[in-house]
């Protein structure tokens, strides 16, 4: 009885493990690209929640700056030349770009004020810029879309030349991690700088401090309040950079509320990888995995017994599996992971107490 | 409560609400352009008294006002009964997704059950589901520290494929046109006034009531809000904040899945597959608006139920998107956040009462629930 | 308030600190008015006061935490404002706060460089480069120190020390400590005490905040103390006794210590057996501890802070669940009986912490004093409350109890700590008791709460309770307890009759656990 039963299923595991390998190798660069803006919002994430701020609001950053970026290169490009310079820019890229960038500080200011000037619950400050975000973004573009503005383009991936990404295993790993386009680089390149001042920069250990006990950090004569404007609006910008993401690099329109909880996977991901840049950039390629997962088996499905079975599950779990991982992992890590002290925790300067 | 008391809790909110209009105002008078090809200063007076006259104009428009206005409400209970547990349920929205797929489903297979059974049956099938809803991030909350307001969000999403693919799947009505489940037929809310007064609207008139009464009136009301308000005191007074917590978020679940009910069995009669809804969000909006009260969120329902339903006449003859209300709820919360611009706009010294407990939500973000 | 205050002859240079008519109002209370105060060079000036009177509150505005509404504030004699802490490090003033300004997860050398980091070029810092001064310095006080140690996992006596490492690397002149000695014990305080002595010598200037007259006396240049706000006088240790301070700190004639007559103790109540239990990160912290209170006598458990005392008092009211061991309360076993289940078999407990067990600070005081009872009779009916059940009891409990309040209706939040204790203490008192826990219960009060406090368990243990009482405040233990109990390392280390326990003998059980006579604690423990 057991041995009918179990072969089957051993058999099908090992197969499921191999088109996972073959997923893997196949699309390692969407994994990549797909855990993009997961990785900056997390990266935001990381900049607000380690200087005790609590951003619930990065899915609605995303989803302003995605529209800022879009609108502002759409716009730009009925006037400015489109010569493309290298990795697609061109000038009305690099201003979209840019306005994105400037969409998401602005946003974060009003995160930042509410949540350390107006000492409001941070969360639902959060939830209340994610729902402004949506209602304005969706107002404005379907008025937009009235008028069916050209879009601008997008950023284009690095080619490494041929011979190099011939090279065995070197060559798929420098393929896999250096063909993206700007955006997806610069999060390969801003995590490894943040892990690396997060421990040995001052601003690394302020942020830690002001994280964890900001009453002590202000009585060696730091300003928490400064230290958080700042970190949370650095945080917009890199959520401003996940927003381009979606409009300027991997797609070229604006679609209303077309973040679809990345930003709260971001969440997911910070929590994950304990607080950490690295940790959390990591945890975001878990969630690309999923994603990337979900889209190869329904382009391509495997053969044979592992392809009937997974034919037969509906196409609508892959798409719900991103969210469902992370139900997943915030339900077995979270008891683990221990968020800064501070955390979500408004700071007032004088103490009232006597 | 004495009315200079209740005075002083509805000021913020009225002038939340001014404000957020003057805002709005400016918002459409920078896109009028988009809308009448200039600068038009006059279109906010235009839209807003479309707005109104849509929304009370007319004896029909007065209850399309409740009509919109009795889902919200009971969205707003599910988040502010939540918030009175320490609770953030931002999973309004799927509780209310799988209240209404139930409701549609069985309302579907007793399509030809006497009326009273299959309302009653379909009715039960949209509690339990949206209660069962709630219940997974209530105790995912208590068992493992999983913070509500993550899971219940990813939750949401799941929501929307799970309506999909029943939906699409094994719910799809044969011969319709577009992917839709199929007729309620008897499980169908009779209409008791004007031309779509639906039964509904009594759930949600009947249970602020019941919310009020139990939050205030019994122990088990006072250990939801003890709670919220400390889980050690909670737990030092021999209550169990875990299943404070599990027992809260279903409950809100049940509400939400009640509203979904409403909507499915009142209104549309059937499910389509890309049925989108705003009334997760909008029952956020209520429960700041109503200071997570009661009685509050009956007004602040019957507020945004007025926007929502006026929202169309807006766009008729004013040619400014429904959307626009998204815009002006946003501000609306906006403003109920940073209470203090509002003060210092105003100049008021309002009470701040019953807002502290919707300050402290983010005190369990990330950690563990005590063992 | 006897006699005038002596202004005290000046002489020599000025004063190294001098704050004049300094006045600082918040919501509801004048928390300093009109305060003078002057700290001469080299002297270790005393500030007396009791909890509440107002003495923190000008430390914090003299380090900047604070602004006040009037007065002025001189250096050396020139005035100077200070508007924040950066203010005052830059003008030589470092304090060591009461609640220790470290952070746990940051090493040892982290949390004294924080705001004055060494740095190679703009962004990287240069640690390394600090570590020999910081190893000089801790050599000048011979302290063996691992700079590299978190600071969360040093015992309190050595956070302590960090927190002096902190203010001398900043150059200080002078250093402000506030209630230092709160944790130690008394072996701790005297190598503090030579410490301040010899800071001294090298030119500090010391403020030293406490309400303990024996070691203000033992200690200071000079005394000035403080009452509701104002300074009552200013003393010179050779002119004065205790009798004389207490009477001006407290503003009446206080006895110092409560007359705790005999006990007649009769047959255990609450008997322990073996018990072990873990922290909220899965750490064992409590290693078999096993003790017996009988009814009619206090059990006073001492020892310093954070040797597992919470952890084995929430393991006994039910607020843990213990890893091992056995709990009997009279003669049934409720080892891991919820705090209900203990509440109705006649257990009582007040928390050290009250705004976290004790209260619901947004609550109004009649919800407050029914928190354990709101379920029962007659304050419910069913799920039903009885709000006029609850009024009256809560109007019986104020009066009874003296908490001065306006009205029931107000919000815990709004008394002061004193007033705040007496609603638990009417809450949980107020019944035929088998035993109660006392954890802490004085903790931050003003002399009249303390008394009352005191005389209520006494009172208590005479009408035949057994009183468990838990503190890290050495002299309430001592004057309580009937039999005394040292936690040391998550063990009772010795039990012993009150009447044979010394301040001394305790002391060095709590630092050493007494097993072998040994150093004091190292650096990681």
């Amino acid at each position: 009885m057991e041995a009918i039963l179990d072969l089957p299923v051993i058999g099908l595991i090992l197969q499921f493990i191999g088109y996972l390998v073959q997923v893997v190798v196949l699309n390692g660069g969407l994994i990549i690209t797909l855990s993009t803006p997961i990785g900056l919002g997390a990266l935001c994430g990381f900049m607000n929640e380690r200087s005790g701020v609590v951003n619930i609001g990065i899915e609605g950053m995303m989803l302003a700056s995605a529209f800022g970026a879009w609108y502002v290169a759409s716009i730009s490009a009925g006037f400015l030349p489109d010569a493309a310079g290298p990795l697609g820019f061109t000038l009305p890229l690099l201003i979209g770009l840019l306005a994105g960038l400037a969409t998401g500080v602005l946003v974060s200011l009003a995160h930042a004020w509410l949540s350390i000037t107006v000492r409001a619950d941070q969360i639902i400050s959060g939830t209340i810029i994610n729902i402004v975000a949506l209602g304005i973004t969706g107002y404005l573009a379907l008025l937009i879309s009235q008028s069916s503005p050209r879009s601008a383009g997008n950023l284009s991936a690095l080619n490494l030349p041929q011979p190099v990404t011939d090279i065995p295993v070197l060559g798929w790993l420098l393929a896999t991690f250096l063909e993206h386009g700007p955006i997806t680089l610069s999060m390969l390149v801003v995590v490894v700088v943040l892990q690396v001042l997060l421990y040995r920069s001052r601003w690394g250990l302020r942020t830690r401090a002001v994280g964890e006990h900001p009453r002590a950090a202000e009585t060696v004569g730091i300003d928490v309040i400064a230290l958080r404007y700042r970190n949370v609006l650095l945080g917009g910008l890199l959520a401003g950079l996940a927003g381009a993401w979606f409009t300027i690099e991997y797609g070229n329109s604006f679609q209303s509320g077309m973040t679809n909880g990345r930003g709260f996977i971001a969440l997911a991901a910070l929590i994950f990888g304990r607080w950490t840049p690295l940790g959390s950039v990591g945890a975001a390629l878990l969630f690309g995995l999923a994603d990337t997962f979900g889209r190869a088996i329904r382009q391509t499905p495997p053969a044979g017994d592992l392809g009937a079975v997974l034919g037969a599950i509906p196409p609508q779990v892959f798409a719900a599996l991103p969210y469902i991982v992370t139900i997943i992992v915030l339900a077995g890590v979270v008891g683990r992971s221990i968020p800064p002290a501070a955390d979500g925790q408004p700071y007032e300067r004088e103490a009232t107490a006597r | 409560m004495n009315l200079r008391r209740t005075l002083s809790l509805v000021t913020i909110p009225l002038l939340a609400i001014v404000l957020a209009l003057i805002v709005g105002a400016v918002v459409i008078i920078a896109s009028s352009p988009l809308v009448s090809g200039h600068l038009d200063l006059v279109l906010p007076l235009r839209a807003y008294a479309a707005l109104v006259s849509g929304a009370f104009g007319t004896v029909n428009g007065l209850i399309q006002t409740i009509v919109s206005a009795s889902p919200l409400i009971l969205a707003g209970l599910a988040v502010s009964i939540g918030f009175k547990a320490g609770l953030f349920n931002i999973g309004a929205q799927g509780q209310f997704l799988v209240g209404a797929v139930a409701a549609a489903a069985v309302g579907a297979g007793l399509a030809h059950a006497p009326a009273p059974v299959a309302i009653g049956v379909s009715i039960l099938a949209a509690l339990v589901a949206g209660a069962v809803y709630g219940f997974i991030p209530g105790f995912l909350k208590a068992f493992t520290g999983a913070h509500e307001v993550v899971t219940t969000i990813m939750l949401n999403y799941i929501a929307i494929q799970f309506v999909a693919y029943l939906i699409t799947g094994p719910l799809r009505a044969t011969g319709a046109t577009f992917a839709r489940s199929p007729s309620v037929g008897a499980a169908e809310l009779p209409v008791l006034i004007g031309r779509n007064g639906h039964l509904g609207i009594l759930f949600a008139l009947v249970a602020v009531p019941i919310a009020w009464w139990l939050l205030y009136r019994t122990t088990i009301g006072f250990e939801v809000r003890t709670v919220g308000a400390n889980p050690d005191a909670a737990r030092y007074a021999g209550m169990s904040p875990r299943w404070i917590v599990i027992a809260t978020m279903t409950v809100c679940g049940l509400l939400a899945g009640l509203a979904g009910a409403g909507e499915i069995l009142g209104i549309t009669g059937y499910m389509p597959a890309g049925y989108s809804t705003n009334v997760g969000f909008d029952g956020i909006t209520v429960a700041l608006l109503g200071r997570a009260n009661p009685i509050g969120i009956l007004f602040g329902g019957l507020l945004l139920g007025a926007m929502r339903a006026g929202s169309n006449l807006m766009q008729i003859q004013a040619g400014v998107p429904v959307q626009m209300i998204d815009v002006l709820q946003g501000v609306i919360l906006f403003f109920l956040a940073a209470e203090l611009v509002v003060r210092y706009v105003f100049r008021v010294r309002a009470a701040r009462a019953q807002v502290t407990e919707l300050q402290t939500v983010s005190r369990s973000y990330g950690q563990q629930t005590t063992p | 308030m006897t006699e005038p205050t002596a202004p005290l002859e000046q002489h020599g240079p000025p004063p190294a600190l001098e704050m004049r008519g300094i006045t600082k109002r918040y919501p509801g209370v004048l928390a300093n008015d009109g305060i003078d105060l002057q700290v001469h060079p080299g002297e270790i000036h005393a500030l007396l006061g009791e909890n509440g009177a107002g003495k923190t509150t000008l430390m914090n505005i003299l380090y900047g935490l604070a602004t006040p509404d009037a007065g002025q504030i001189l250096l050396d004699g020139e005035p100077v404002s200070i508007s924040s802490p950066s203010d005052a490090i830059r003008r030589g003033i470092s304090m060591v706060h009461q609640h220790f300004m470290l952070v746990p997860v940051l090493s040892v050398a982290d949390n004294i460089l924080l705001g004055e980091e060494p740095m190679a070029g703009p962004v990287f810092l240069d640690r390394r480069s600090a570590y020999g001064r910081l190893r000089d310095l801790a050599t000048f006080f011979g302290w063996e120190i691992d700079l590299d140690a978190p600071v969360g996992t040093l015992s309190v006596g050595w956070q302590q020390r960090v927190e002096i490492l902190k203010a001398v690397y900043r150059n200080a002149q002078i250093l402000v400590l506030d209630e230092p000695t709160a944790v130690l014990t008394p072996q701790e305080t005297r190598e503090i005490f030579t410490m301040l002595r010899r800071l001294t010598t090298e030119g500090y200037s010391i403020i030293f905040i406490s309400h303990k007259l024996y070691e203000v006396l033992e200690i200071a240049n000079r005394i000035t103390v403080i009452r509701r706000g104002r300074v009552v006088g200013e003393r010179l240790p050779s002119q004065t006794d205790e009798e004389d301070l207490a009477q001006l700190m407290v503003g009446r004639e206080v006895q110092l210590t409560v007359d705790r007559g005999t006990s007649h103790p009769g047959e255990p109540r609450l008997v322990v057996d073996d018990l072990y239990a873990r922290d909220d990160r899965g750490h064992e912290v409590v290693h078999g501890v096993s003790l017996e209170v009988r009814a009619g006598e206090v059990l006073g458990i001492a020892g310093v802070a954070g040797n597992g005392q919470d952890e084995l008092v929430e393991a006994l009211v039910g607020l843990r669940r213990p890893s091992a061991g056995r709990v009997q309360l009279d003669g049934h076993d409720v080892t891991g009986a919820g705090p209900r289940d203990l509440h109705q078999r006649g257990m009582a407990f007040v928390p050290a912490d009250r705004h976290r067990f004790g209260l619901v600070l947004s609550y109004p005081l009649t919800d407050n004093l029914v928190l354990t009872d709101y379920f029962r009779p007659p304050y419910a009916r069913g799920i039903m409350r009885d709000e006029d059940a609850i009024r009256v009891q809560a109007g019986k409990a104020v009066e009874q109890y003296d908490i001065r309040t306006p009205s029931v209706d107000v919000a815990a939040a709004t008394l002061s700590g004193g007033n705040q204790q007496k609603v638990i203490v009417a809450r949980e008192l107020d019944r035929d008791l088998r035993l109660l826990v006392l954890d802490q219960p004085t903790r931050g009060l003003d002399v009249g709460s303390i008394e009352f406090i005191h005389r209520q368990a006494i009172a208590k243990r005479d009408a035949g309770t057994a009183i468990l009482l838990v503190s890290a405040e050495l002299d309430e233990v001592l004057e309580l307890s009937d039999r005394i109990g040292v936690m040391y390392r998550g063990r009772l280390v010795a039990l012993m009759d009150a009447r044979s326990a010394t301040r001394e003998a305790v002391g060095l059980l709590m630092a050493t656990g007494g097993s072998q006579p040994q150093k004091t604690d190292t650096g990681a423990a």
